[in-house]
């Protein structure tokens, strides 16, 4: 019988915070800009020049490791990583070795039905590099020569590292899309991972089941998507897989996911074995991370995903499915909160319009819900009014149209365009009885017993009112009036 | 005495009266670089052109009847590895032959907002690697006292130029005792302030953790106001102690009775030339007679410092070093082949002694070796900076020589690093420990080449430094010693 192999992933996460400033200096950290405009001397690394560190970046690697349960050292220090590249401008990156800002925590994703709790290792500051700019070729290979551009060389970056806790392809983009929501939620990351804002290197190995040891790792890179993750994961255990049972052996080495085909693919670098020479950053004193600091940070933290997700469930009995759903985004969560803030009465049904036809909406009109005029009391009230019979669900979706597009309140917009529901039982007497007399064989064939000619009439008498009648006080009324004549 | 030999407090006075203008005293500057530069060779780049714009500039201003500060119009040298924005910046190294900064240090810009007149950037060795200004790549800078003799450095640029007469205040670095050392052979007065209580943006870095700007004069009340002016907290330098500039000259007059004294039983005995042990015992007196309370002291772990010092800075040099790399200033090979060839062709233009220490703190930050060196060399500084604390329990002041020899002959030492390292052994402890420390004249041997007396204070108490020293002075004549170069 042949052996069955279980992967085992660890993920490492780059974020680049948003702050308005560089890591250790004044420099805008904003991406982009004209090349080198983004500089100064000290991320330029000039002779004689020191790194004064941006206490939003402390702030922010705190208020990530509380929300990703982390226990937040008393002392946490920066180290030099020393290499040398032309894009690293000192020859060395700072970051943090043995002591970083954030260790032991964890976060949940839902799997199924089920959640599981991936562990983090860790999470440390550290600055970013500038890029190169390859002339006479798409890449490195085959360039005559690089241009240096530093603009990104001392953004700073959290870097999340994660245990090996997770099993499957799907597991990974799970904990990447949970991470990424946090830090989205907690405003520290805008978890753009095809711009690259957001970076997420898997480690991946197998081993059989049932076995302990780990199997010799490759590090995947280049997986600019949540789908790209995915796959590129699944074909790694499958090349690991199909490798090993052919008797190969698994090298260690970095390979990068090839979107045109669909493959990872060796970097084929000698890497030998890169020493980085750590040692403390004599520059930069050891950070005392006083317990008020932590405290202010905590205080800050907002609902996040998990609490929502199960808030959703528990306070306001959605499914699973659909917590999830509404929880991912923060945009649409803070709108979904508001609005049942304003209407709790039915907060699936607020939840459905928001996943349904607004989403729909965005997904068209390739917008955001902050972008558009729409507010949640609107929207709270669209749903009340459909609870109160003033609407129908059916004219609702007219209505929403109209809101989504001018802003206006429903009450507004249903006095404007006229399309309150029609209760008042003479006036939808008056419109039956206009509409059967306008239909002599339809009436014929129901007192024939084809009783089935109801729903035409039907549809015939909510034309007459422009669906502004109540359908079921339709139907009982149209029956009755039938009836009346067969006497 | 001739305006090139008069001490800055000296020549304000004058300068305040109206009898001397700044550029007055300038032009006479200029003339003593023509005369007597050629023979001392302290200065790397000089700047006349803009030393007579800020002397007008001062001139200027005290006759708008500005009030200005006891430094306005004074002529200056810096050394070469303090950045000046504008002037080409050095560090004595092939490597940085074309490097004009596009910032000023923060210890310049402060002495520019004083007033002082830059007569120029002084020679030292090669990113401040020596103890002789002979690791120079461009040029060998002369004892004034013996022209055959070195300098001392690594700031020997700066202590030839104060002694010779070419600057009457001069600004030098202190990673192992490059301010002191040079000031002991030069006969003038340098100063090591604590680490952290003077600035280091812009201070071109060799060893991160010791390097500290200090002042080098030809009196104490000189040193306190050059102290004065650069002294205080910079936002800019994380390393920085935050507490503000203050007036050194206060302490001075204070004397010494009552002071306690310890007198470095380490560094009175062997591998100490009988001449200078004599001096310091005869200064000890001196102080004894004035009032204070002398008894000996040991600092057990000094016997660690060389070797430790050795591994500290070198490894954060190999660090700090690293950026001289050919991208994006300095020399850059030409028409490399890839890259490697880029960086290896372009670091070759680094001096021997530094290569020898950029590949010893490579060696000693190695995975494998890290824990053996590095991680032990931080143990032993543990342990150096605890014999100070206890020193300190006992004693105000501690003193030994400033170094074990006067200065040595050029060439004598160069073939032989470790005879080299040892002129540091007095100065290296005070770097590991963090603490402050003074280096005056104390007497001349017989070859007629001054002697240092090391003062060494707890952290922070330069004022006490200077207290002793100025109480010292006062009691002596050596300071007012000037060498015979006409």
């Amino acid at each position: 019988m042949s052996t069955q192999f279980e992967a085992v992933i660890g993920m490492e996460v780059h974020a680049e915070l948003l702050t308005a400033t560089k890591i250790f200096c004044g420099c805008p950290a904003e991406f982009g800009g004209d090349p080198n405009t983004h500089t100064c001397p000290v991320c330029l690394g000039m002779p004689g020049v020191l790194p004064v560190l941006n206490r939003r970046v402390l702030e922010f690697a705190v208020k990530t490791g509380l929300a990703l349960n982390c226990r937040i050292p008393e002392v946490s220090k920066f180290d030099r990583k020393n290499y040398f590249y032309p894009d690293l401008p000192k020859a060395y990156q700072i970051s943090q070795f043995d002591q970083p800002i954030c260790e032991q925590g964890w976060l949940e994703i839902q799997v199924g039905e089920g959640t599981k709790r991936i562990g983090i290792t860790r999470a440390h500051m550290e600055e970013d590099a500038g890029k190169l700019v390859h002339q006479g070729a798409a890449g490195l290979a085959g360039s005559t020569h690089s241009l240096v551009d530093l603009n990104r060389a001392g953004v700073p970056l959290l870097e999340i590292v994660s245990e090996p806790d997770i099993r499957t392809a799907e597991e990974a983009k799970l904990y990447v899309q949970e991470l990424r929501n946090i830090l989205v939620y907690l405003g520290v990351n805008d978890g753009r991972l095809e711009q690259g804002s957001l970076r997420a290197d898997a480690n991946v190995s197998i081993r059989p089941v049932g076995t302990e040891a780990f199997g010799t790792k490759t590090e995947i890179k280049n997986m600019n998507s949540f789908r790209a993750i995915e796959r590129a994961i699944e074909y790694e255990i499958a090349r690991q897989i199909e490798a090993t049972e052919s008797g190969e052996r698994i090298v260690q080495e970095t390979r990068l996911w090839n979107e045109e085909r669909q493959a990872t693919i060796s970097m084929r670098t000698k890497e030998g074995s890169s020493d980085y020479r750590y040692f403390p950053d004599p520059d930069l004193i050891p950070l005392q991370i006083s317990r008020e600091l932590v405290a202010e940070m905590k205080a800050t933290l907002p609902e996040l995903p998990a609490a929502k997700r199960q808030r959703y469930q528990e306070a306001l009995a959605l499914s699973a499915y659909d917590a999830g759903v509404l929880a991912a985004d923060k945009d649409v969560a803070l709108f979904f909160d508001a609005a049942v803030t304003a209407y709790p009465a039915n907060a699936k049904a607020v939840g459905n319009w928001l996943m349904g036809d607004i989403s729909a909406y965005m997904n068209t009109e390739k917008t955001t819900l902050t972008a558009l005029p729409l507010t949640p009391a609107h929207l709270a009230e669209m749903v009340r009014m459909i609870d109160e019979d003033v609407i129908s669900g059916k004219i609702a979706k007219t209505l929403l149209k109209e809101m989504l597009k001018s802003g206006e309140s429903p009450r507004v917009l249903v006095e404007k365009l006229g399309l309150s529901q029609v209760s008042d039982t003479g006036a939808i007497v008056k419109a039956i009885q206009e509409v059967l007399g306008a239909h002599p064989s339809q009436v014929a064939d129901y007192h024939a017993g084809k009783t089935k000619v109801v729903g035409y009439l039907v549809g015939q008498v909510m034309r007459a009112t422009q669906g502004r009648a109540k359908p079921d006080a339709v139907n009982s009324l149209l029956v009755s009036e039938l009836d009346k004549q067969k006497v | 005495m001739a305006l090139h030999e008069l001490t800055a407090h000296e020549l304000q006075a004058r300068l305040a009266a109206g009898e001397l203008s700044a550029r007055e005293l300038t032009d006479a500057f200029t003339q003593r670089l023509d005369s007597v530069e050629p023979r001392v060779q302290a200065y790397l780049t000089q700047t006349r052109e803009r030393a007579v714009a800020q002397a007008a500039a001062i001139d200027e201003r005290r006759a708008r009847g500005e009030a200005l500060g006891p430094l306005a119009g004074i002529p200056l040298a810096i050394k070469d590895n303090l950045c000046t924005e504008g002037i080409r910046t050095t560090c004595a190294s092939r490597m940085l032959e074309n490097f004009v900064p596009v910032y000023e240090s923060t210890v310049t810009s402060r002495l520019q907002a004083a007033g002082m007149v830059t007569l120029g950037k002084a020679n030292m060795d090669e990113f401040a690697m020596g103890s002789s200004t002979e690791n120079s790549a461009y040029q060998q800078t002369r004892n004034p006292w013996n022209l055959d003799t070195v300098p001392g450095g690594s700031s020997g640029g700066s202590a030839a130029a104060v002694a010779g007469g070419l600057a009457t205040l001069a600004l030098g670095t202190d990673t192992g005792g490059s301010v002191r050392q040079p000031a002991s052979f030069c006969g003038v007065v340098g100063m090591k302030p604590t680490y952290g209580l003077v600035s280091r943006y812009g201070v071109v870095a060799f060893a991160s953790s010791l390097d500290q700007v200090g002042p080098l004069s030809r009196d104490v009340r000189d040193n306190a106001l050059l102290l004065s002016a650069i002294a205080g907290h910079d936002p800019l330098d994380s390393t920085s102690i935050p507490q503000p500039a203050k007036d050194y000259t206060q302490a001075l007059g204070r004397g010494v009775k009552g002071l306690r004294i310890g007198v470095i039983t380490e560094l009175t005995g062997e591998g100490i030339a009988p001449e200078v042990r004599e001096a310091v015992s005869a200064a000890v007196k001196t102080l004894e007679g004035l009032g204070a309370s002398v008894d000996v002291v040991s600092l057990p772990s000094s016997k660690a410092a060389l070797s430790t010092y050795y591994i500290v800075a070198t490894a954060e040099a190999s660090s700090n070093l690293a950026r001289y790399d050919g991208v994006r200033y300095g020399i850059r090979a030409e028409g490399p082949s890839d890259l490697m060839d880029q960086y290896l062709r372009t670091r070759a233009h680094f001096g021997a002694e530094v290569k020898r220490r950029i590949m010893l703190g490579t060696y000693t930050l190695a995975a494998g070796y890290f824990d053996a060196y590095y991680k032990k060399a931080l143990q032993a500084r543990t342990l150096i900076k605890r014999d100070y604390e206890a020193a300190f329990e006992r004693f105000d002041v501690l003193v030994s020589p400033t170094s074990p020899t006067t200065a040595f002959k050029l060439g004598e030492k160069t073939s032989d690093p470790i005879a080299m390292y040892l002129a540091d052994i007095a100065t290296i402890p005070v770097n590991l420990a963090g603490v402050p420390a003074l280096s005056l004249p104390c007497g001349f041997d017989a070859h007629g080449l001054p002697i240092g007396l090391q003062l060494i204070g707890k952290p922070l108490s330069e004022e006490t430094l200077y207290q002793v020293a100025y109480a010292y002075e006062q009691a002596t004549q050596h300071h007012r010693q000037r060498p015979g170069l006409n």
